[in-house]
């Protein structure tokens, strides 16, 4: 890269915090693996991140010593499974910057925390004294984008369809941005929620969302982000966000799967009626009705992912230890150092941002007209693992004329020499599509 | 693994110069003519296969579709082997076909039967790209049975 000098009294490139990636990758034993005779060099951390010991000592602990169903027992292992069930909540609320712990809400995934606004809002609309926020009717509008994964797609759909409400969504530009430019039309009084990508996972488009959320508050709607590819690769503080809701899940941020989050406003998440009955979530049980816990216990239904969660709360410590700004900028650099190496490589067509500005390191490619699959085929057969395919984000696809892209996603562990192996393993596919 | 193994000459050939492509209206007004689409909903590959026979004989197997050089490549290799037979002929060779494409790398497969569908054979070995090479033949299985002709056995790639 190019350094501008920067006036001195001013924070200088090397005050920018940073970490040792040879160190970081001792920690993740699947790195040392070999692949069909070559080194692992694994560039899809977007689709699922690795876990480093830290992690998987925590969950492998916690079933061999404080195994235990949570929030229900008196006993001493009920009591240490409990704690460290909520001790991760706590830190998941740190890491997050939420006001109050008692807003993060365990879920399986991101998809399943949208499903939960989603049918919370579905919920509402059949009763009529809910609060009118969350109540959808004919007339009433949902706003999502082009951008997003089928997962912030296809529950709204569901949702307009039940209610009669509709559906629309922001367009992409040609750079892969989201396409602001009819905000005043698209958001008006009609609409009650939007939610949208905040880092696309295909295209590595960040968002920047002040101006929709400036127009969301105006308007008296609600904002949903998905945190799904952020969360886990940049400093994400829910105050400074100014959302309503944020979702995220485990796996991508070294957690185990089968653990995810819901953030709401406390005050949004009290007011929203329950969506999964079961144990955990009441306050009172009668034959004939019941009452309902508090947030996030509402929203808890059944016994949860103890052992996830308390990784997860792991994954959080062991990312807060290395720092998320250190992360950031090492992403920015590979990212920096990927977007030259790959516009070097004969007839790479790059989908989403080409600069390193307002976008993460997930990059999305067509080589030629090879397609994707044989594309991923060949670098496999190097030990090169990328994602080819739709990405669960046809209308992108379809966006950019593709029926699949290939992608590569970067993380904490990734190195140059890594994006090299990539570089170096398509002109083996040129060569044998040639 | 052997990358040669799974993109053998033939099949790159058949990718890069395909047999048959486009779909084709009957040559014989008389002829039934039905075609069928399938999709690969993991990777988004599509292909169309039409099929115009006259009950007994498939005149033509017509196909077009977008997708990696291993689907493309088998709807080629399709209309190459299956255009022109009995019907009853046609659907031994797609049973071969599957069989092959079903047997994890362990069926030898027969030349005379499969022709250049031998070349499949690696494909097998790689789970991941079963599904591709039998895209066509389920897309060709649903266009004949409309077309009124009989199918082979139910699979499950």
């Amino acid at each position: 890269m190019t350094s501008i000098a920067i006036p001195s009294g001013m924070p200088q490139y090397d005050d920018v915090p940073r970490f040792d990636v040879a160190r970081v990758r001792a920690d993740f034993p699947i790195l040392g693996r070999d692949i069909n005779g070559h080194p692992l060099v694994y560039l899809d951390s977007a689709n699922t991140s690795h876990k480093p010991r830290q992690v998987l000592d925590v969950l492998d602990e916690h079933y061999a010593r404080h195994n235990a169903n949570v929030s229900r027992s008196v006993h001493t292992l009920g009591t240490e499974a409990t704690e460290a069930y909520e001790g991760a909540r706590a830190k998941i609320a740190a890491f997050i910057n939420a006001p109050s712990t008692d807003e993060v809400v365990f879920t399986k995934n991101s998809t399943e925390a949208i499903n939960i606004v989603a049918y919370a809002f579905s919920n509402a609309s059949l009763r009529p004294d809910a609060d009118p926020r969350f109540r959808l009717g004919p007339g009433d509008e949902v706003v999502i984008s082009e951008m997003e994964h089928h997962s912030n797609i296809v529950p709204w759909q569901l949702l307009c369809e039940r209610t009669g409400a509709t559906l629309r969504w922001f367009p992409v530009t040609d750079q892969g941005r989201l396409d602001e430019s009819g905000l005043e039309d698209l958001v008006t009084e009609r609409t009650k929620i939007v939610s949208l990508v905040h880092m696309s996972n295909i295209l590595g488009t960040v968002n920047a969302t002040s101006r929709i959320t400036a127009r969301v508050r105006e308007v008296g709607a609600l904002l949903l982000l998905d945190c799904s590819q952020s969360v886990p690769h940049l400093p994400i503080d829910v105050v400074d966000l100014d959302a309503d809701y944020i979702v995220f899940t485990g796996h991508k941020m070294c957690g185990p799967t089968g653990i995810g989050v819901l953030w709401g406003r406390g005050e949004l998440l009290a007011a929203m009626p329950p969506v999964f009955g079961g144990g955990s979530m009441i306050e009172t049980v009668t034959m004939a009705r019941s009452t309902f816990a508090a947030p996030p216990a509402r929203f808890e239904a059944g016994t949860p992912p103890i052992a996830e969660a308390v990784a997860l709360g792991a994954a959080v410590d062991y990312l807060t230890g290395i720092g998320m700004q250190a992360i950031q900028w090492h992403e920015k650099e590979l990212t920096a150092y990927a977007l030259e190496a790959l516009g070097s490589v004969p007839d790479l067509r790059i989908f989403g941002p080409t600069v390193p500005v307002g976008r993460g390191g997930t990059i999305s490619f067509a080589l030629g007209d090879v397609h994707p699959h044989d594309v991923g085929q060949v670098l496999d057969s190097l030990g090169v693992q990328v994602r080819v395919g739709h990405h669960c984000a046809k209308p992108v696809c379809s966006r950019f004329g593709v029926p699949a892209m290939t992608r590569a996603s970067f993380y904490l562990y990734t190195t140059t020499e890594e994006i090299d192996a990539l570089v170096a393993g398509l002109e083996q596919v040129r060569k044998v599509f040639d | 693994m052997q990358l040669d193994q799974l993109y053998q000459e033939i099949i790159l050939d058949h990718y890069k110069r395909p047999h048959g492509r486009g779909l084709r209206d009957a040559d014989d007004p008389g002829d039934q003519v039905a075609e069928a689409h399938h999709v690969n909903p993991t990777c988004g590959d599509e292909v169309t296969v039409r099929v115009a026979t006259d009950g007994t004989v498939l005149h033509d197997i017509s196909y077009d579709g977008m997708g990696c050089s291993i689907s493309q490549a088998s709807a080629s290799v399709l209309h190459e082997l299956l255009r022109g037979r009995g019907a009853g002929e046609a659907f031994e060779v797609h049973e071969a076909f599957v069989e092959l494409m079903s047997g994890r790398g362990q069926v030898t497969p027969d030349e005379d039967v499969l022709g250049d569908g031998v070349a499949f054979a690696g494909v097998a070995r790689y789970p991941a790209r079963v599904k591709c090479a039998l895209l066509p033949w389920m897309a060709f299985k649903d266009a004949a049975a409309r077309a009124g002709v009989g199918v082979s056995p139910e699979v499950k790639a």
